[in-house]
């Protein structure tokens, strides 16, 4: 097979640098992203005490700009970007207007009339045609900027640290879900102060050109404080322990936010119409009058590690369904994120287990999320 | 990765030893617990278990996946290694040492298990 074949997967401009360091790598979204490094356990440990380095370079990046580039995405998302200041970022959603989730979305407003979007690579292609196509008589741009970044991702206690021997960059002011451009080892860098691990961390949205600079750069001044290259693997462990949601698992077309327990992010108070709001209004009613299935965690008492897809058992009968699953290395036990009914969700529920191939293992059932970080 | 030469291999990745004492050993190789990564939860047949060439006798739990665990040749379970089932990871320490996973008296030796060269020219693919 050659490079150019259509189906072969992308690799980021960080590619040689994994494969010099041994990284299993796997096609993520079409994407051929690393894996690991080293043991996933390890590499999740440092990102929990110390910290990691991840390259997600596969996440889409589209820049909506123009004089009406809020009043479009207020009317293509279901949140309230015109109410995002200028330098920070906001978790948000798009829907069709049915109301099923196209993406969950992170939102930078880098100016008065510039906001970046990041995608899920998964649905990248999605959301920038829905954007496109959303954006028909408002006076903004919609570009897809995915090949214009790379994305770094330092996360973990020392981060902070280890970003501040590389940057002048004012990082005390920089709030949780803020973003401000600066420069990063001499490289210009967008610096975010956002993550999918539960910890404190950053994002650099640097030039493609400058990722393995930048890189090397990292690696070498985090390496007193215990910083360590991490794969796709612990960063979902990471993510399931914090309670985050992956597009694919806990979230998709068939539901809405308000089936996912995340309705605050769909604001209805905001100007103006936007697409699905009526569907979301009385998904919203429904929610509130009779609810759906309940999105829970499940921690094992046994060690068998329960899956996507594995069924979620009470008295014999199907209750829910797990979303994600996987051991966990902080607890030390399984763990799920699963859809059980309303009845069966309250934390405590007893007489909850999960199918694992035939055997129902007893789990008890917690309020997301399993882990929060001390702050 | 070297796999050891004394050993014999199976395609579906487990590694057997000659018999000592009358029964043989039986593990996953290096390439395979790589390929798991991080091995969290191993199932293992109990002694005196019949076991049959290339059928599943238990399971291995990985972050990412769920493995069977086939055996290599066809006979009876003499002993499991209760260190494994306590610290799984000596599947990806030791993968041919301490990460041993059950000793079998062998009834029946499959003809295509492959010697250690010919195991790594397959693996290398």
């Amino acid at each position: 097979m050659s490079s150019t074949e259509p189906n072969a997967p992308r690799r980021t401009a960080l590619d040689a640098v994994h494969r010099s360091l041994g990284a299993t790598m796997t096609d993520f979204a079409g994407w051929d992203m690393p894996l690991r490094y080293g043991s996933e356990r390890d590499e999740h440990q440092a990102v929990r005490t110390r910290a990691g380095l991840f390259d997600l370079s596969h996440m889409g990046e589209i820049t909506v700009t123009g004089p009406g580039a809020a009043a479009l995405l207020n009317y293509a998302l279901v949140g309230d970007l015109a109410s995002v200041g200028v330098g920070r970022a906001r978790y948000t959603m798009i829907c069709r207007a049915d109301g099923g989730i196209l993406d969950d979305l992170i939102v930078y407003r880098l100016a008065e009339h510039e906001y970046m979007v990041v995608a899920n690579a998964s649905n990248a292609q999605v959301v920038l045609d829905a954007l496109t196509e959303r954006a028909a008589g408002f006076d903004a741009e919609v570009r897809d900027d995915r090949d214009a970044y790379a994305l770094l991702a330092v996360q973990g206690p020392e981060s902070p640290g280890i970003l501040k021997a590389v940057t002048d960059a004012d990082l005390d002011g920089l709030k949780y879900y803020a973003g401000l451009p600066g420069t990063v080892a001499g490289i210009p860098a967008l610096i975010a102060r956002t993550g999918y691990t539960g910890e404190d961390g950053f994002e650099l949205f640097v030039k493609p050109e400058h990722a393995v600079r930048l890189w090397e750069a990292l690696l070498e001044a985090g390496s007193a404080a215990g910083l360590v290259p991490c794969g796709l693997s612990c960063r979902d462990t990471l993510r399931l322990e914090a309670g985050m949601p992956l597009y694919g698992h806990e979230l998709t077309t068939g539901l809405t936010p308000f089936d996912a327990g995340l309705g605050r992010v769909v604001k209805f108070g905001k100007e103006g119409d936007f697409v699905g709001r009526e569907a979301l209004t009385k998904a919203a009613e429904r929610a509130e009058a009779e609810p759906p299935r309940v999105l829970v965690g499940l921690i094992a008492e046994g060690r068998r590690v329960p899956r996507a897809g594995y069924a979620v058992v009470a008295e014999g009968k199907v209750i829910g369904e797990v979303t994600s699953g996987a051991p966990s290395p902080t607890l030390g036990k399984p763990l799920a994120i699963a859809y059980v009914d309303a009845a069966h969700a309250a934390p405590g529920s007893t007489g909850v287990g999960v199918d694992i191939r035939g055997s129902h293992e007893p789990y008890e059932v917690v309020a997301l999320p399993f882990y929060k970080r001390a702050k | 990765m070297s796999n050891p030469q004394q050993l014999s291999y199976s395609k579906e990745h487990e590694w057997l030893s000659a018999a000592d004492g009358g029964a043989s050993t039986v593990g996953i190789t290096e390439h395979a617990a790589n390929a798991l990564g991080d091995v969290v939860f191993v199932q293992l047949p109990e002694v005196g278990a019949q076991v049959t060439a290339g059928e599943s006798c238990g399971e291995l739990e990985s972050t990412k996946s769920v493995s069977e665990l086939y055996s290599p040749v066809s006979g009876e379970i003499t002993e499991i290694n209760q260190d494994v089932v306590d610290d799984p990871s000596l599947v990806n320490s030791e993968p041919f040492a301490g990460g041993w996973l059950f000793k079998v008296r062998v009834a029946e030796q499959p003809a295509d298990l492959l010697t250690a060269d010919e195991y790594t020219a397959y693996i290398a693919g």
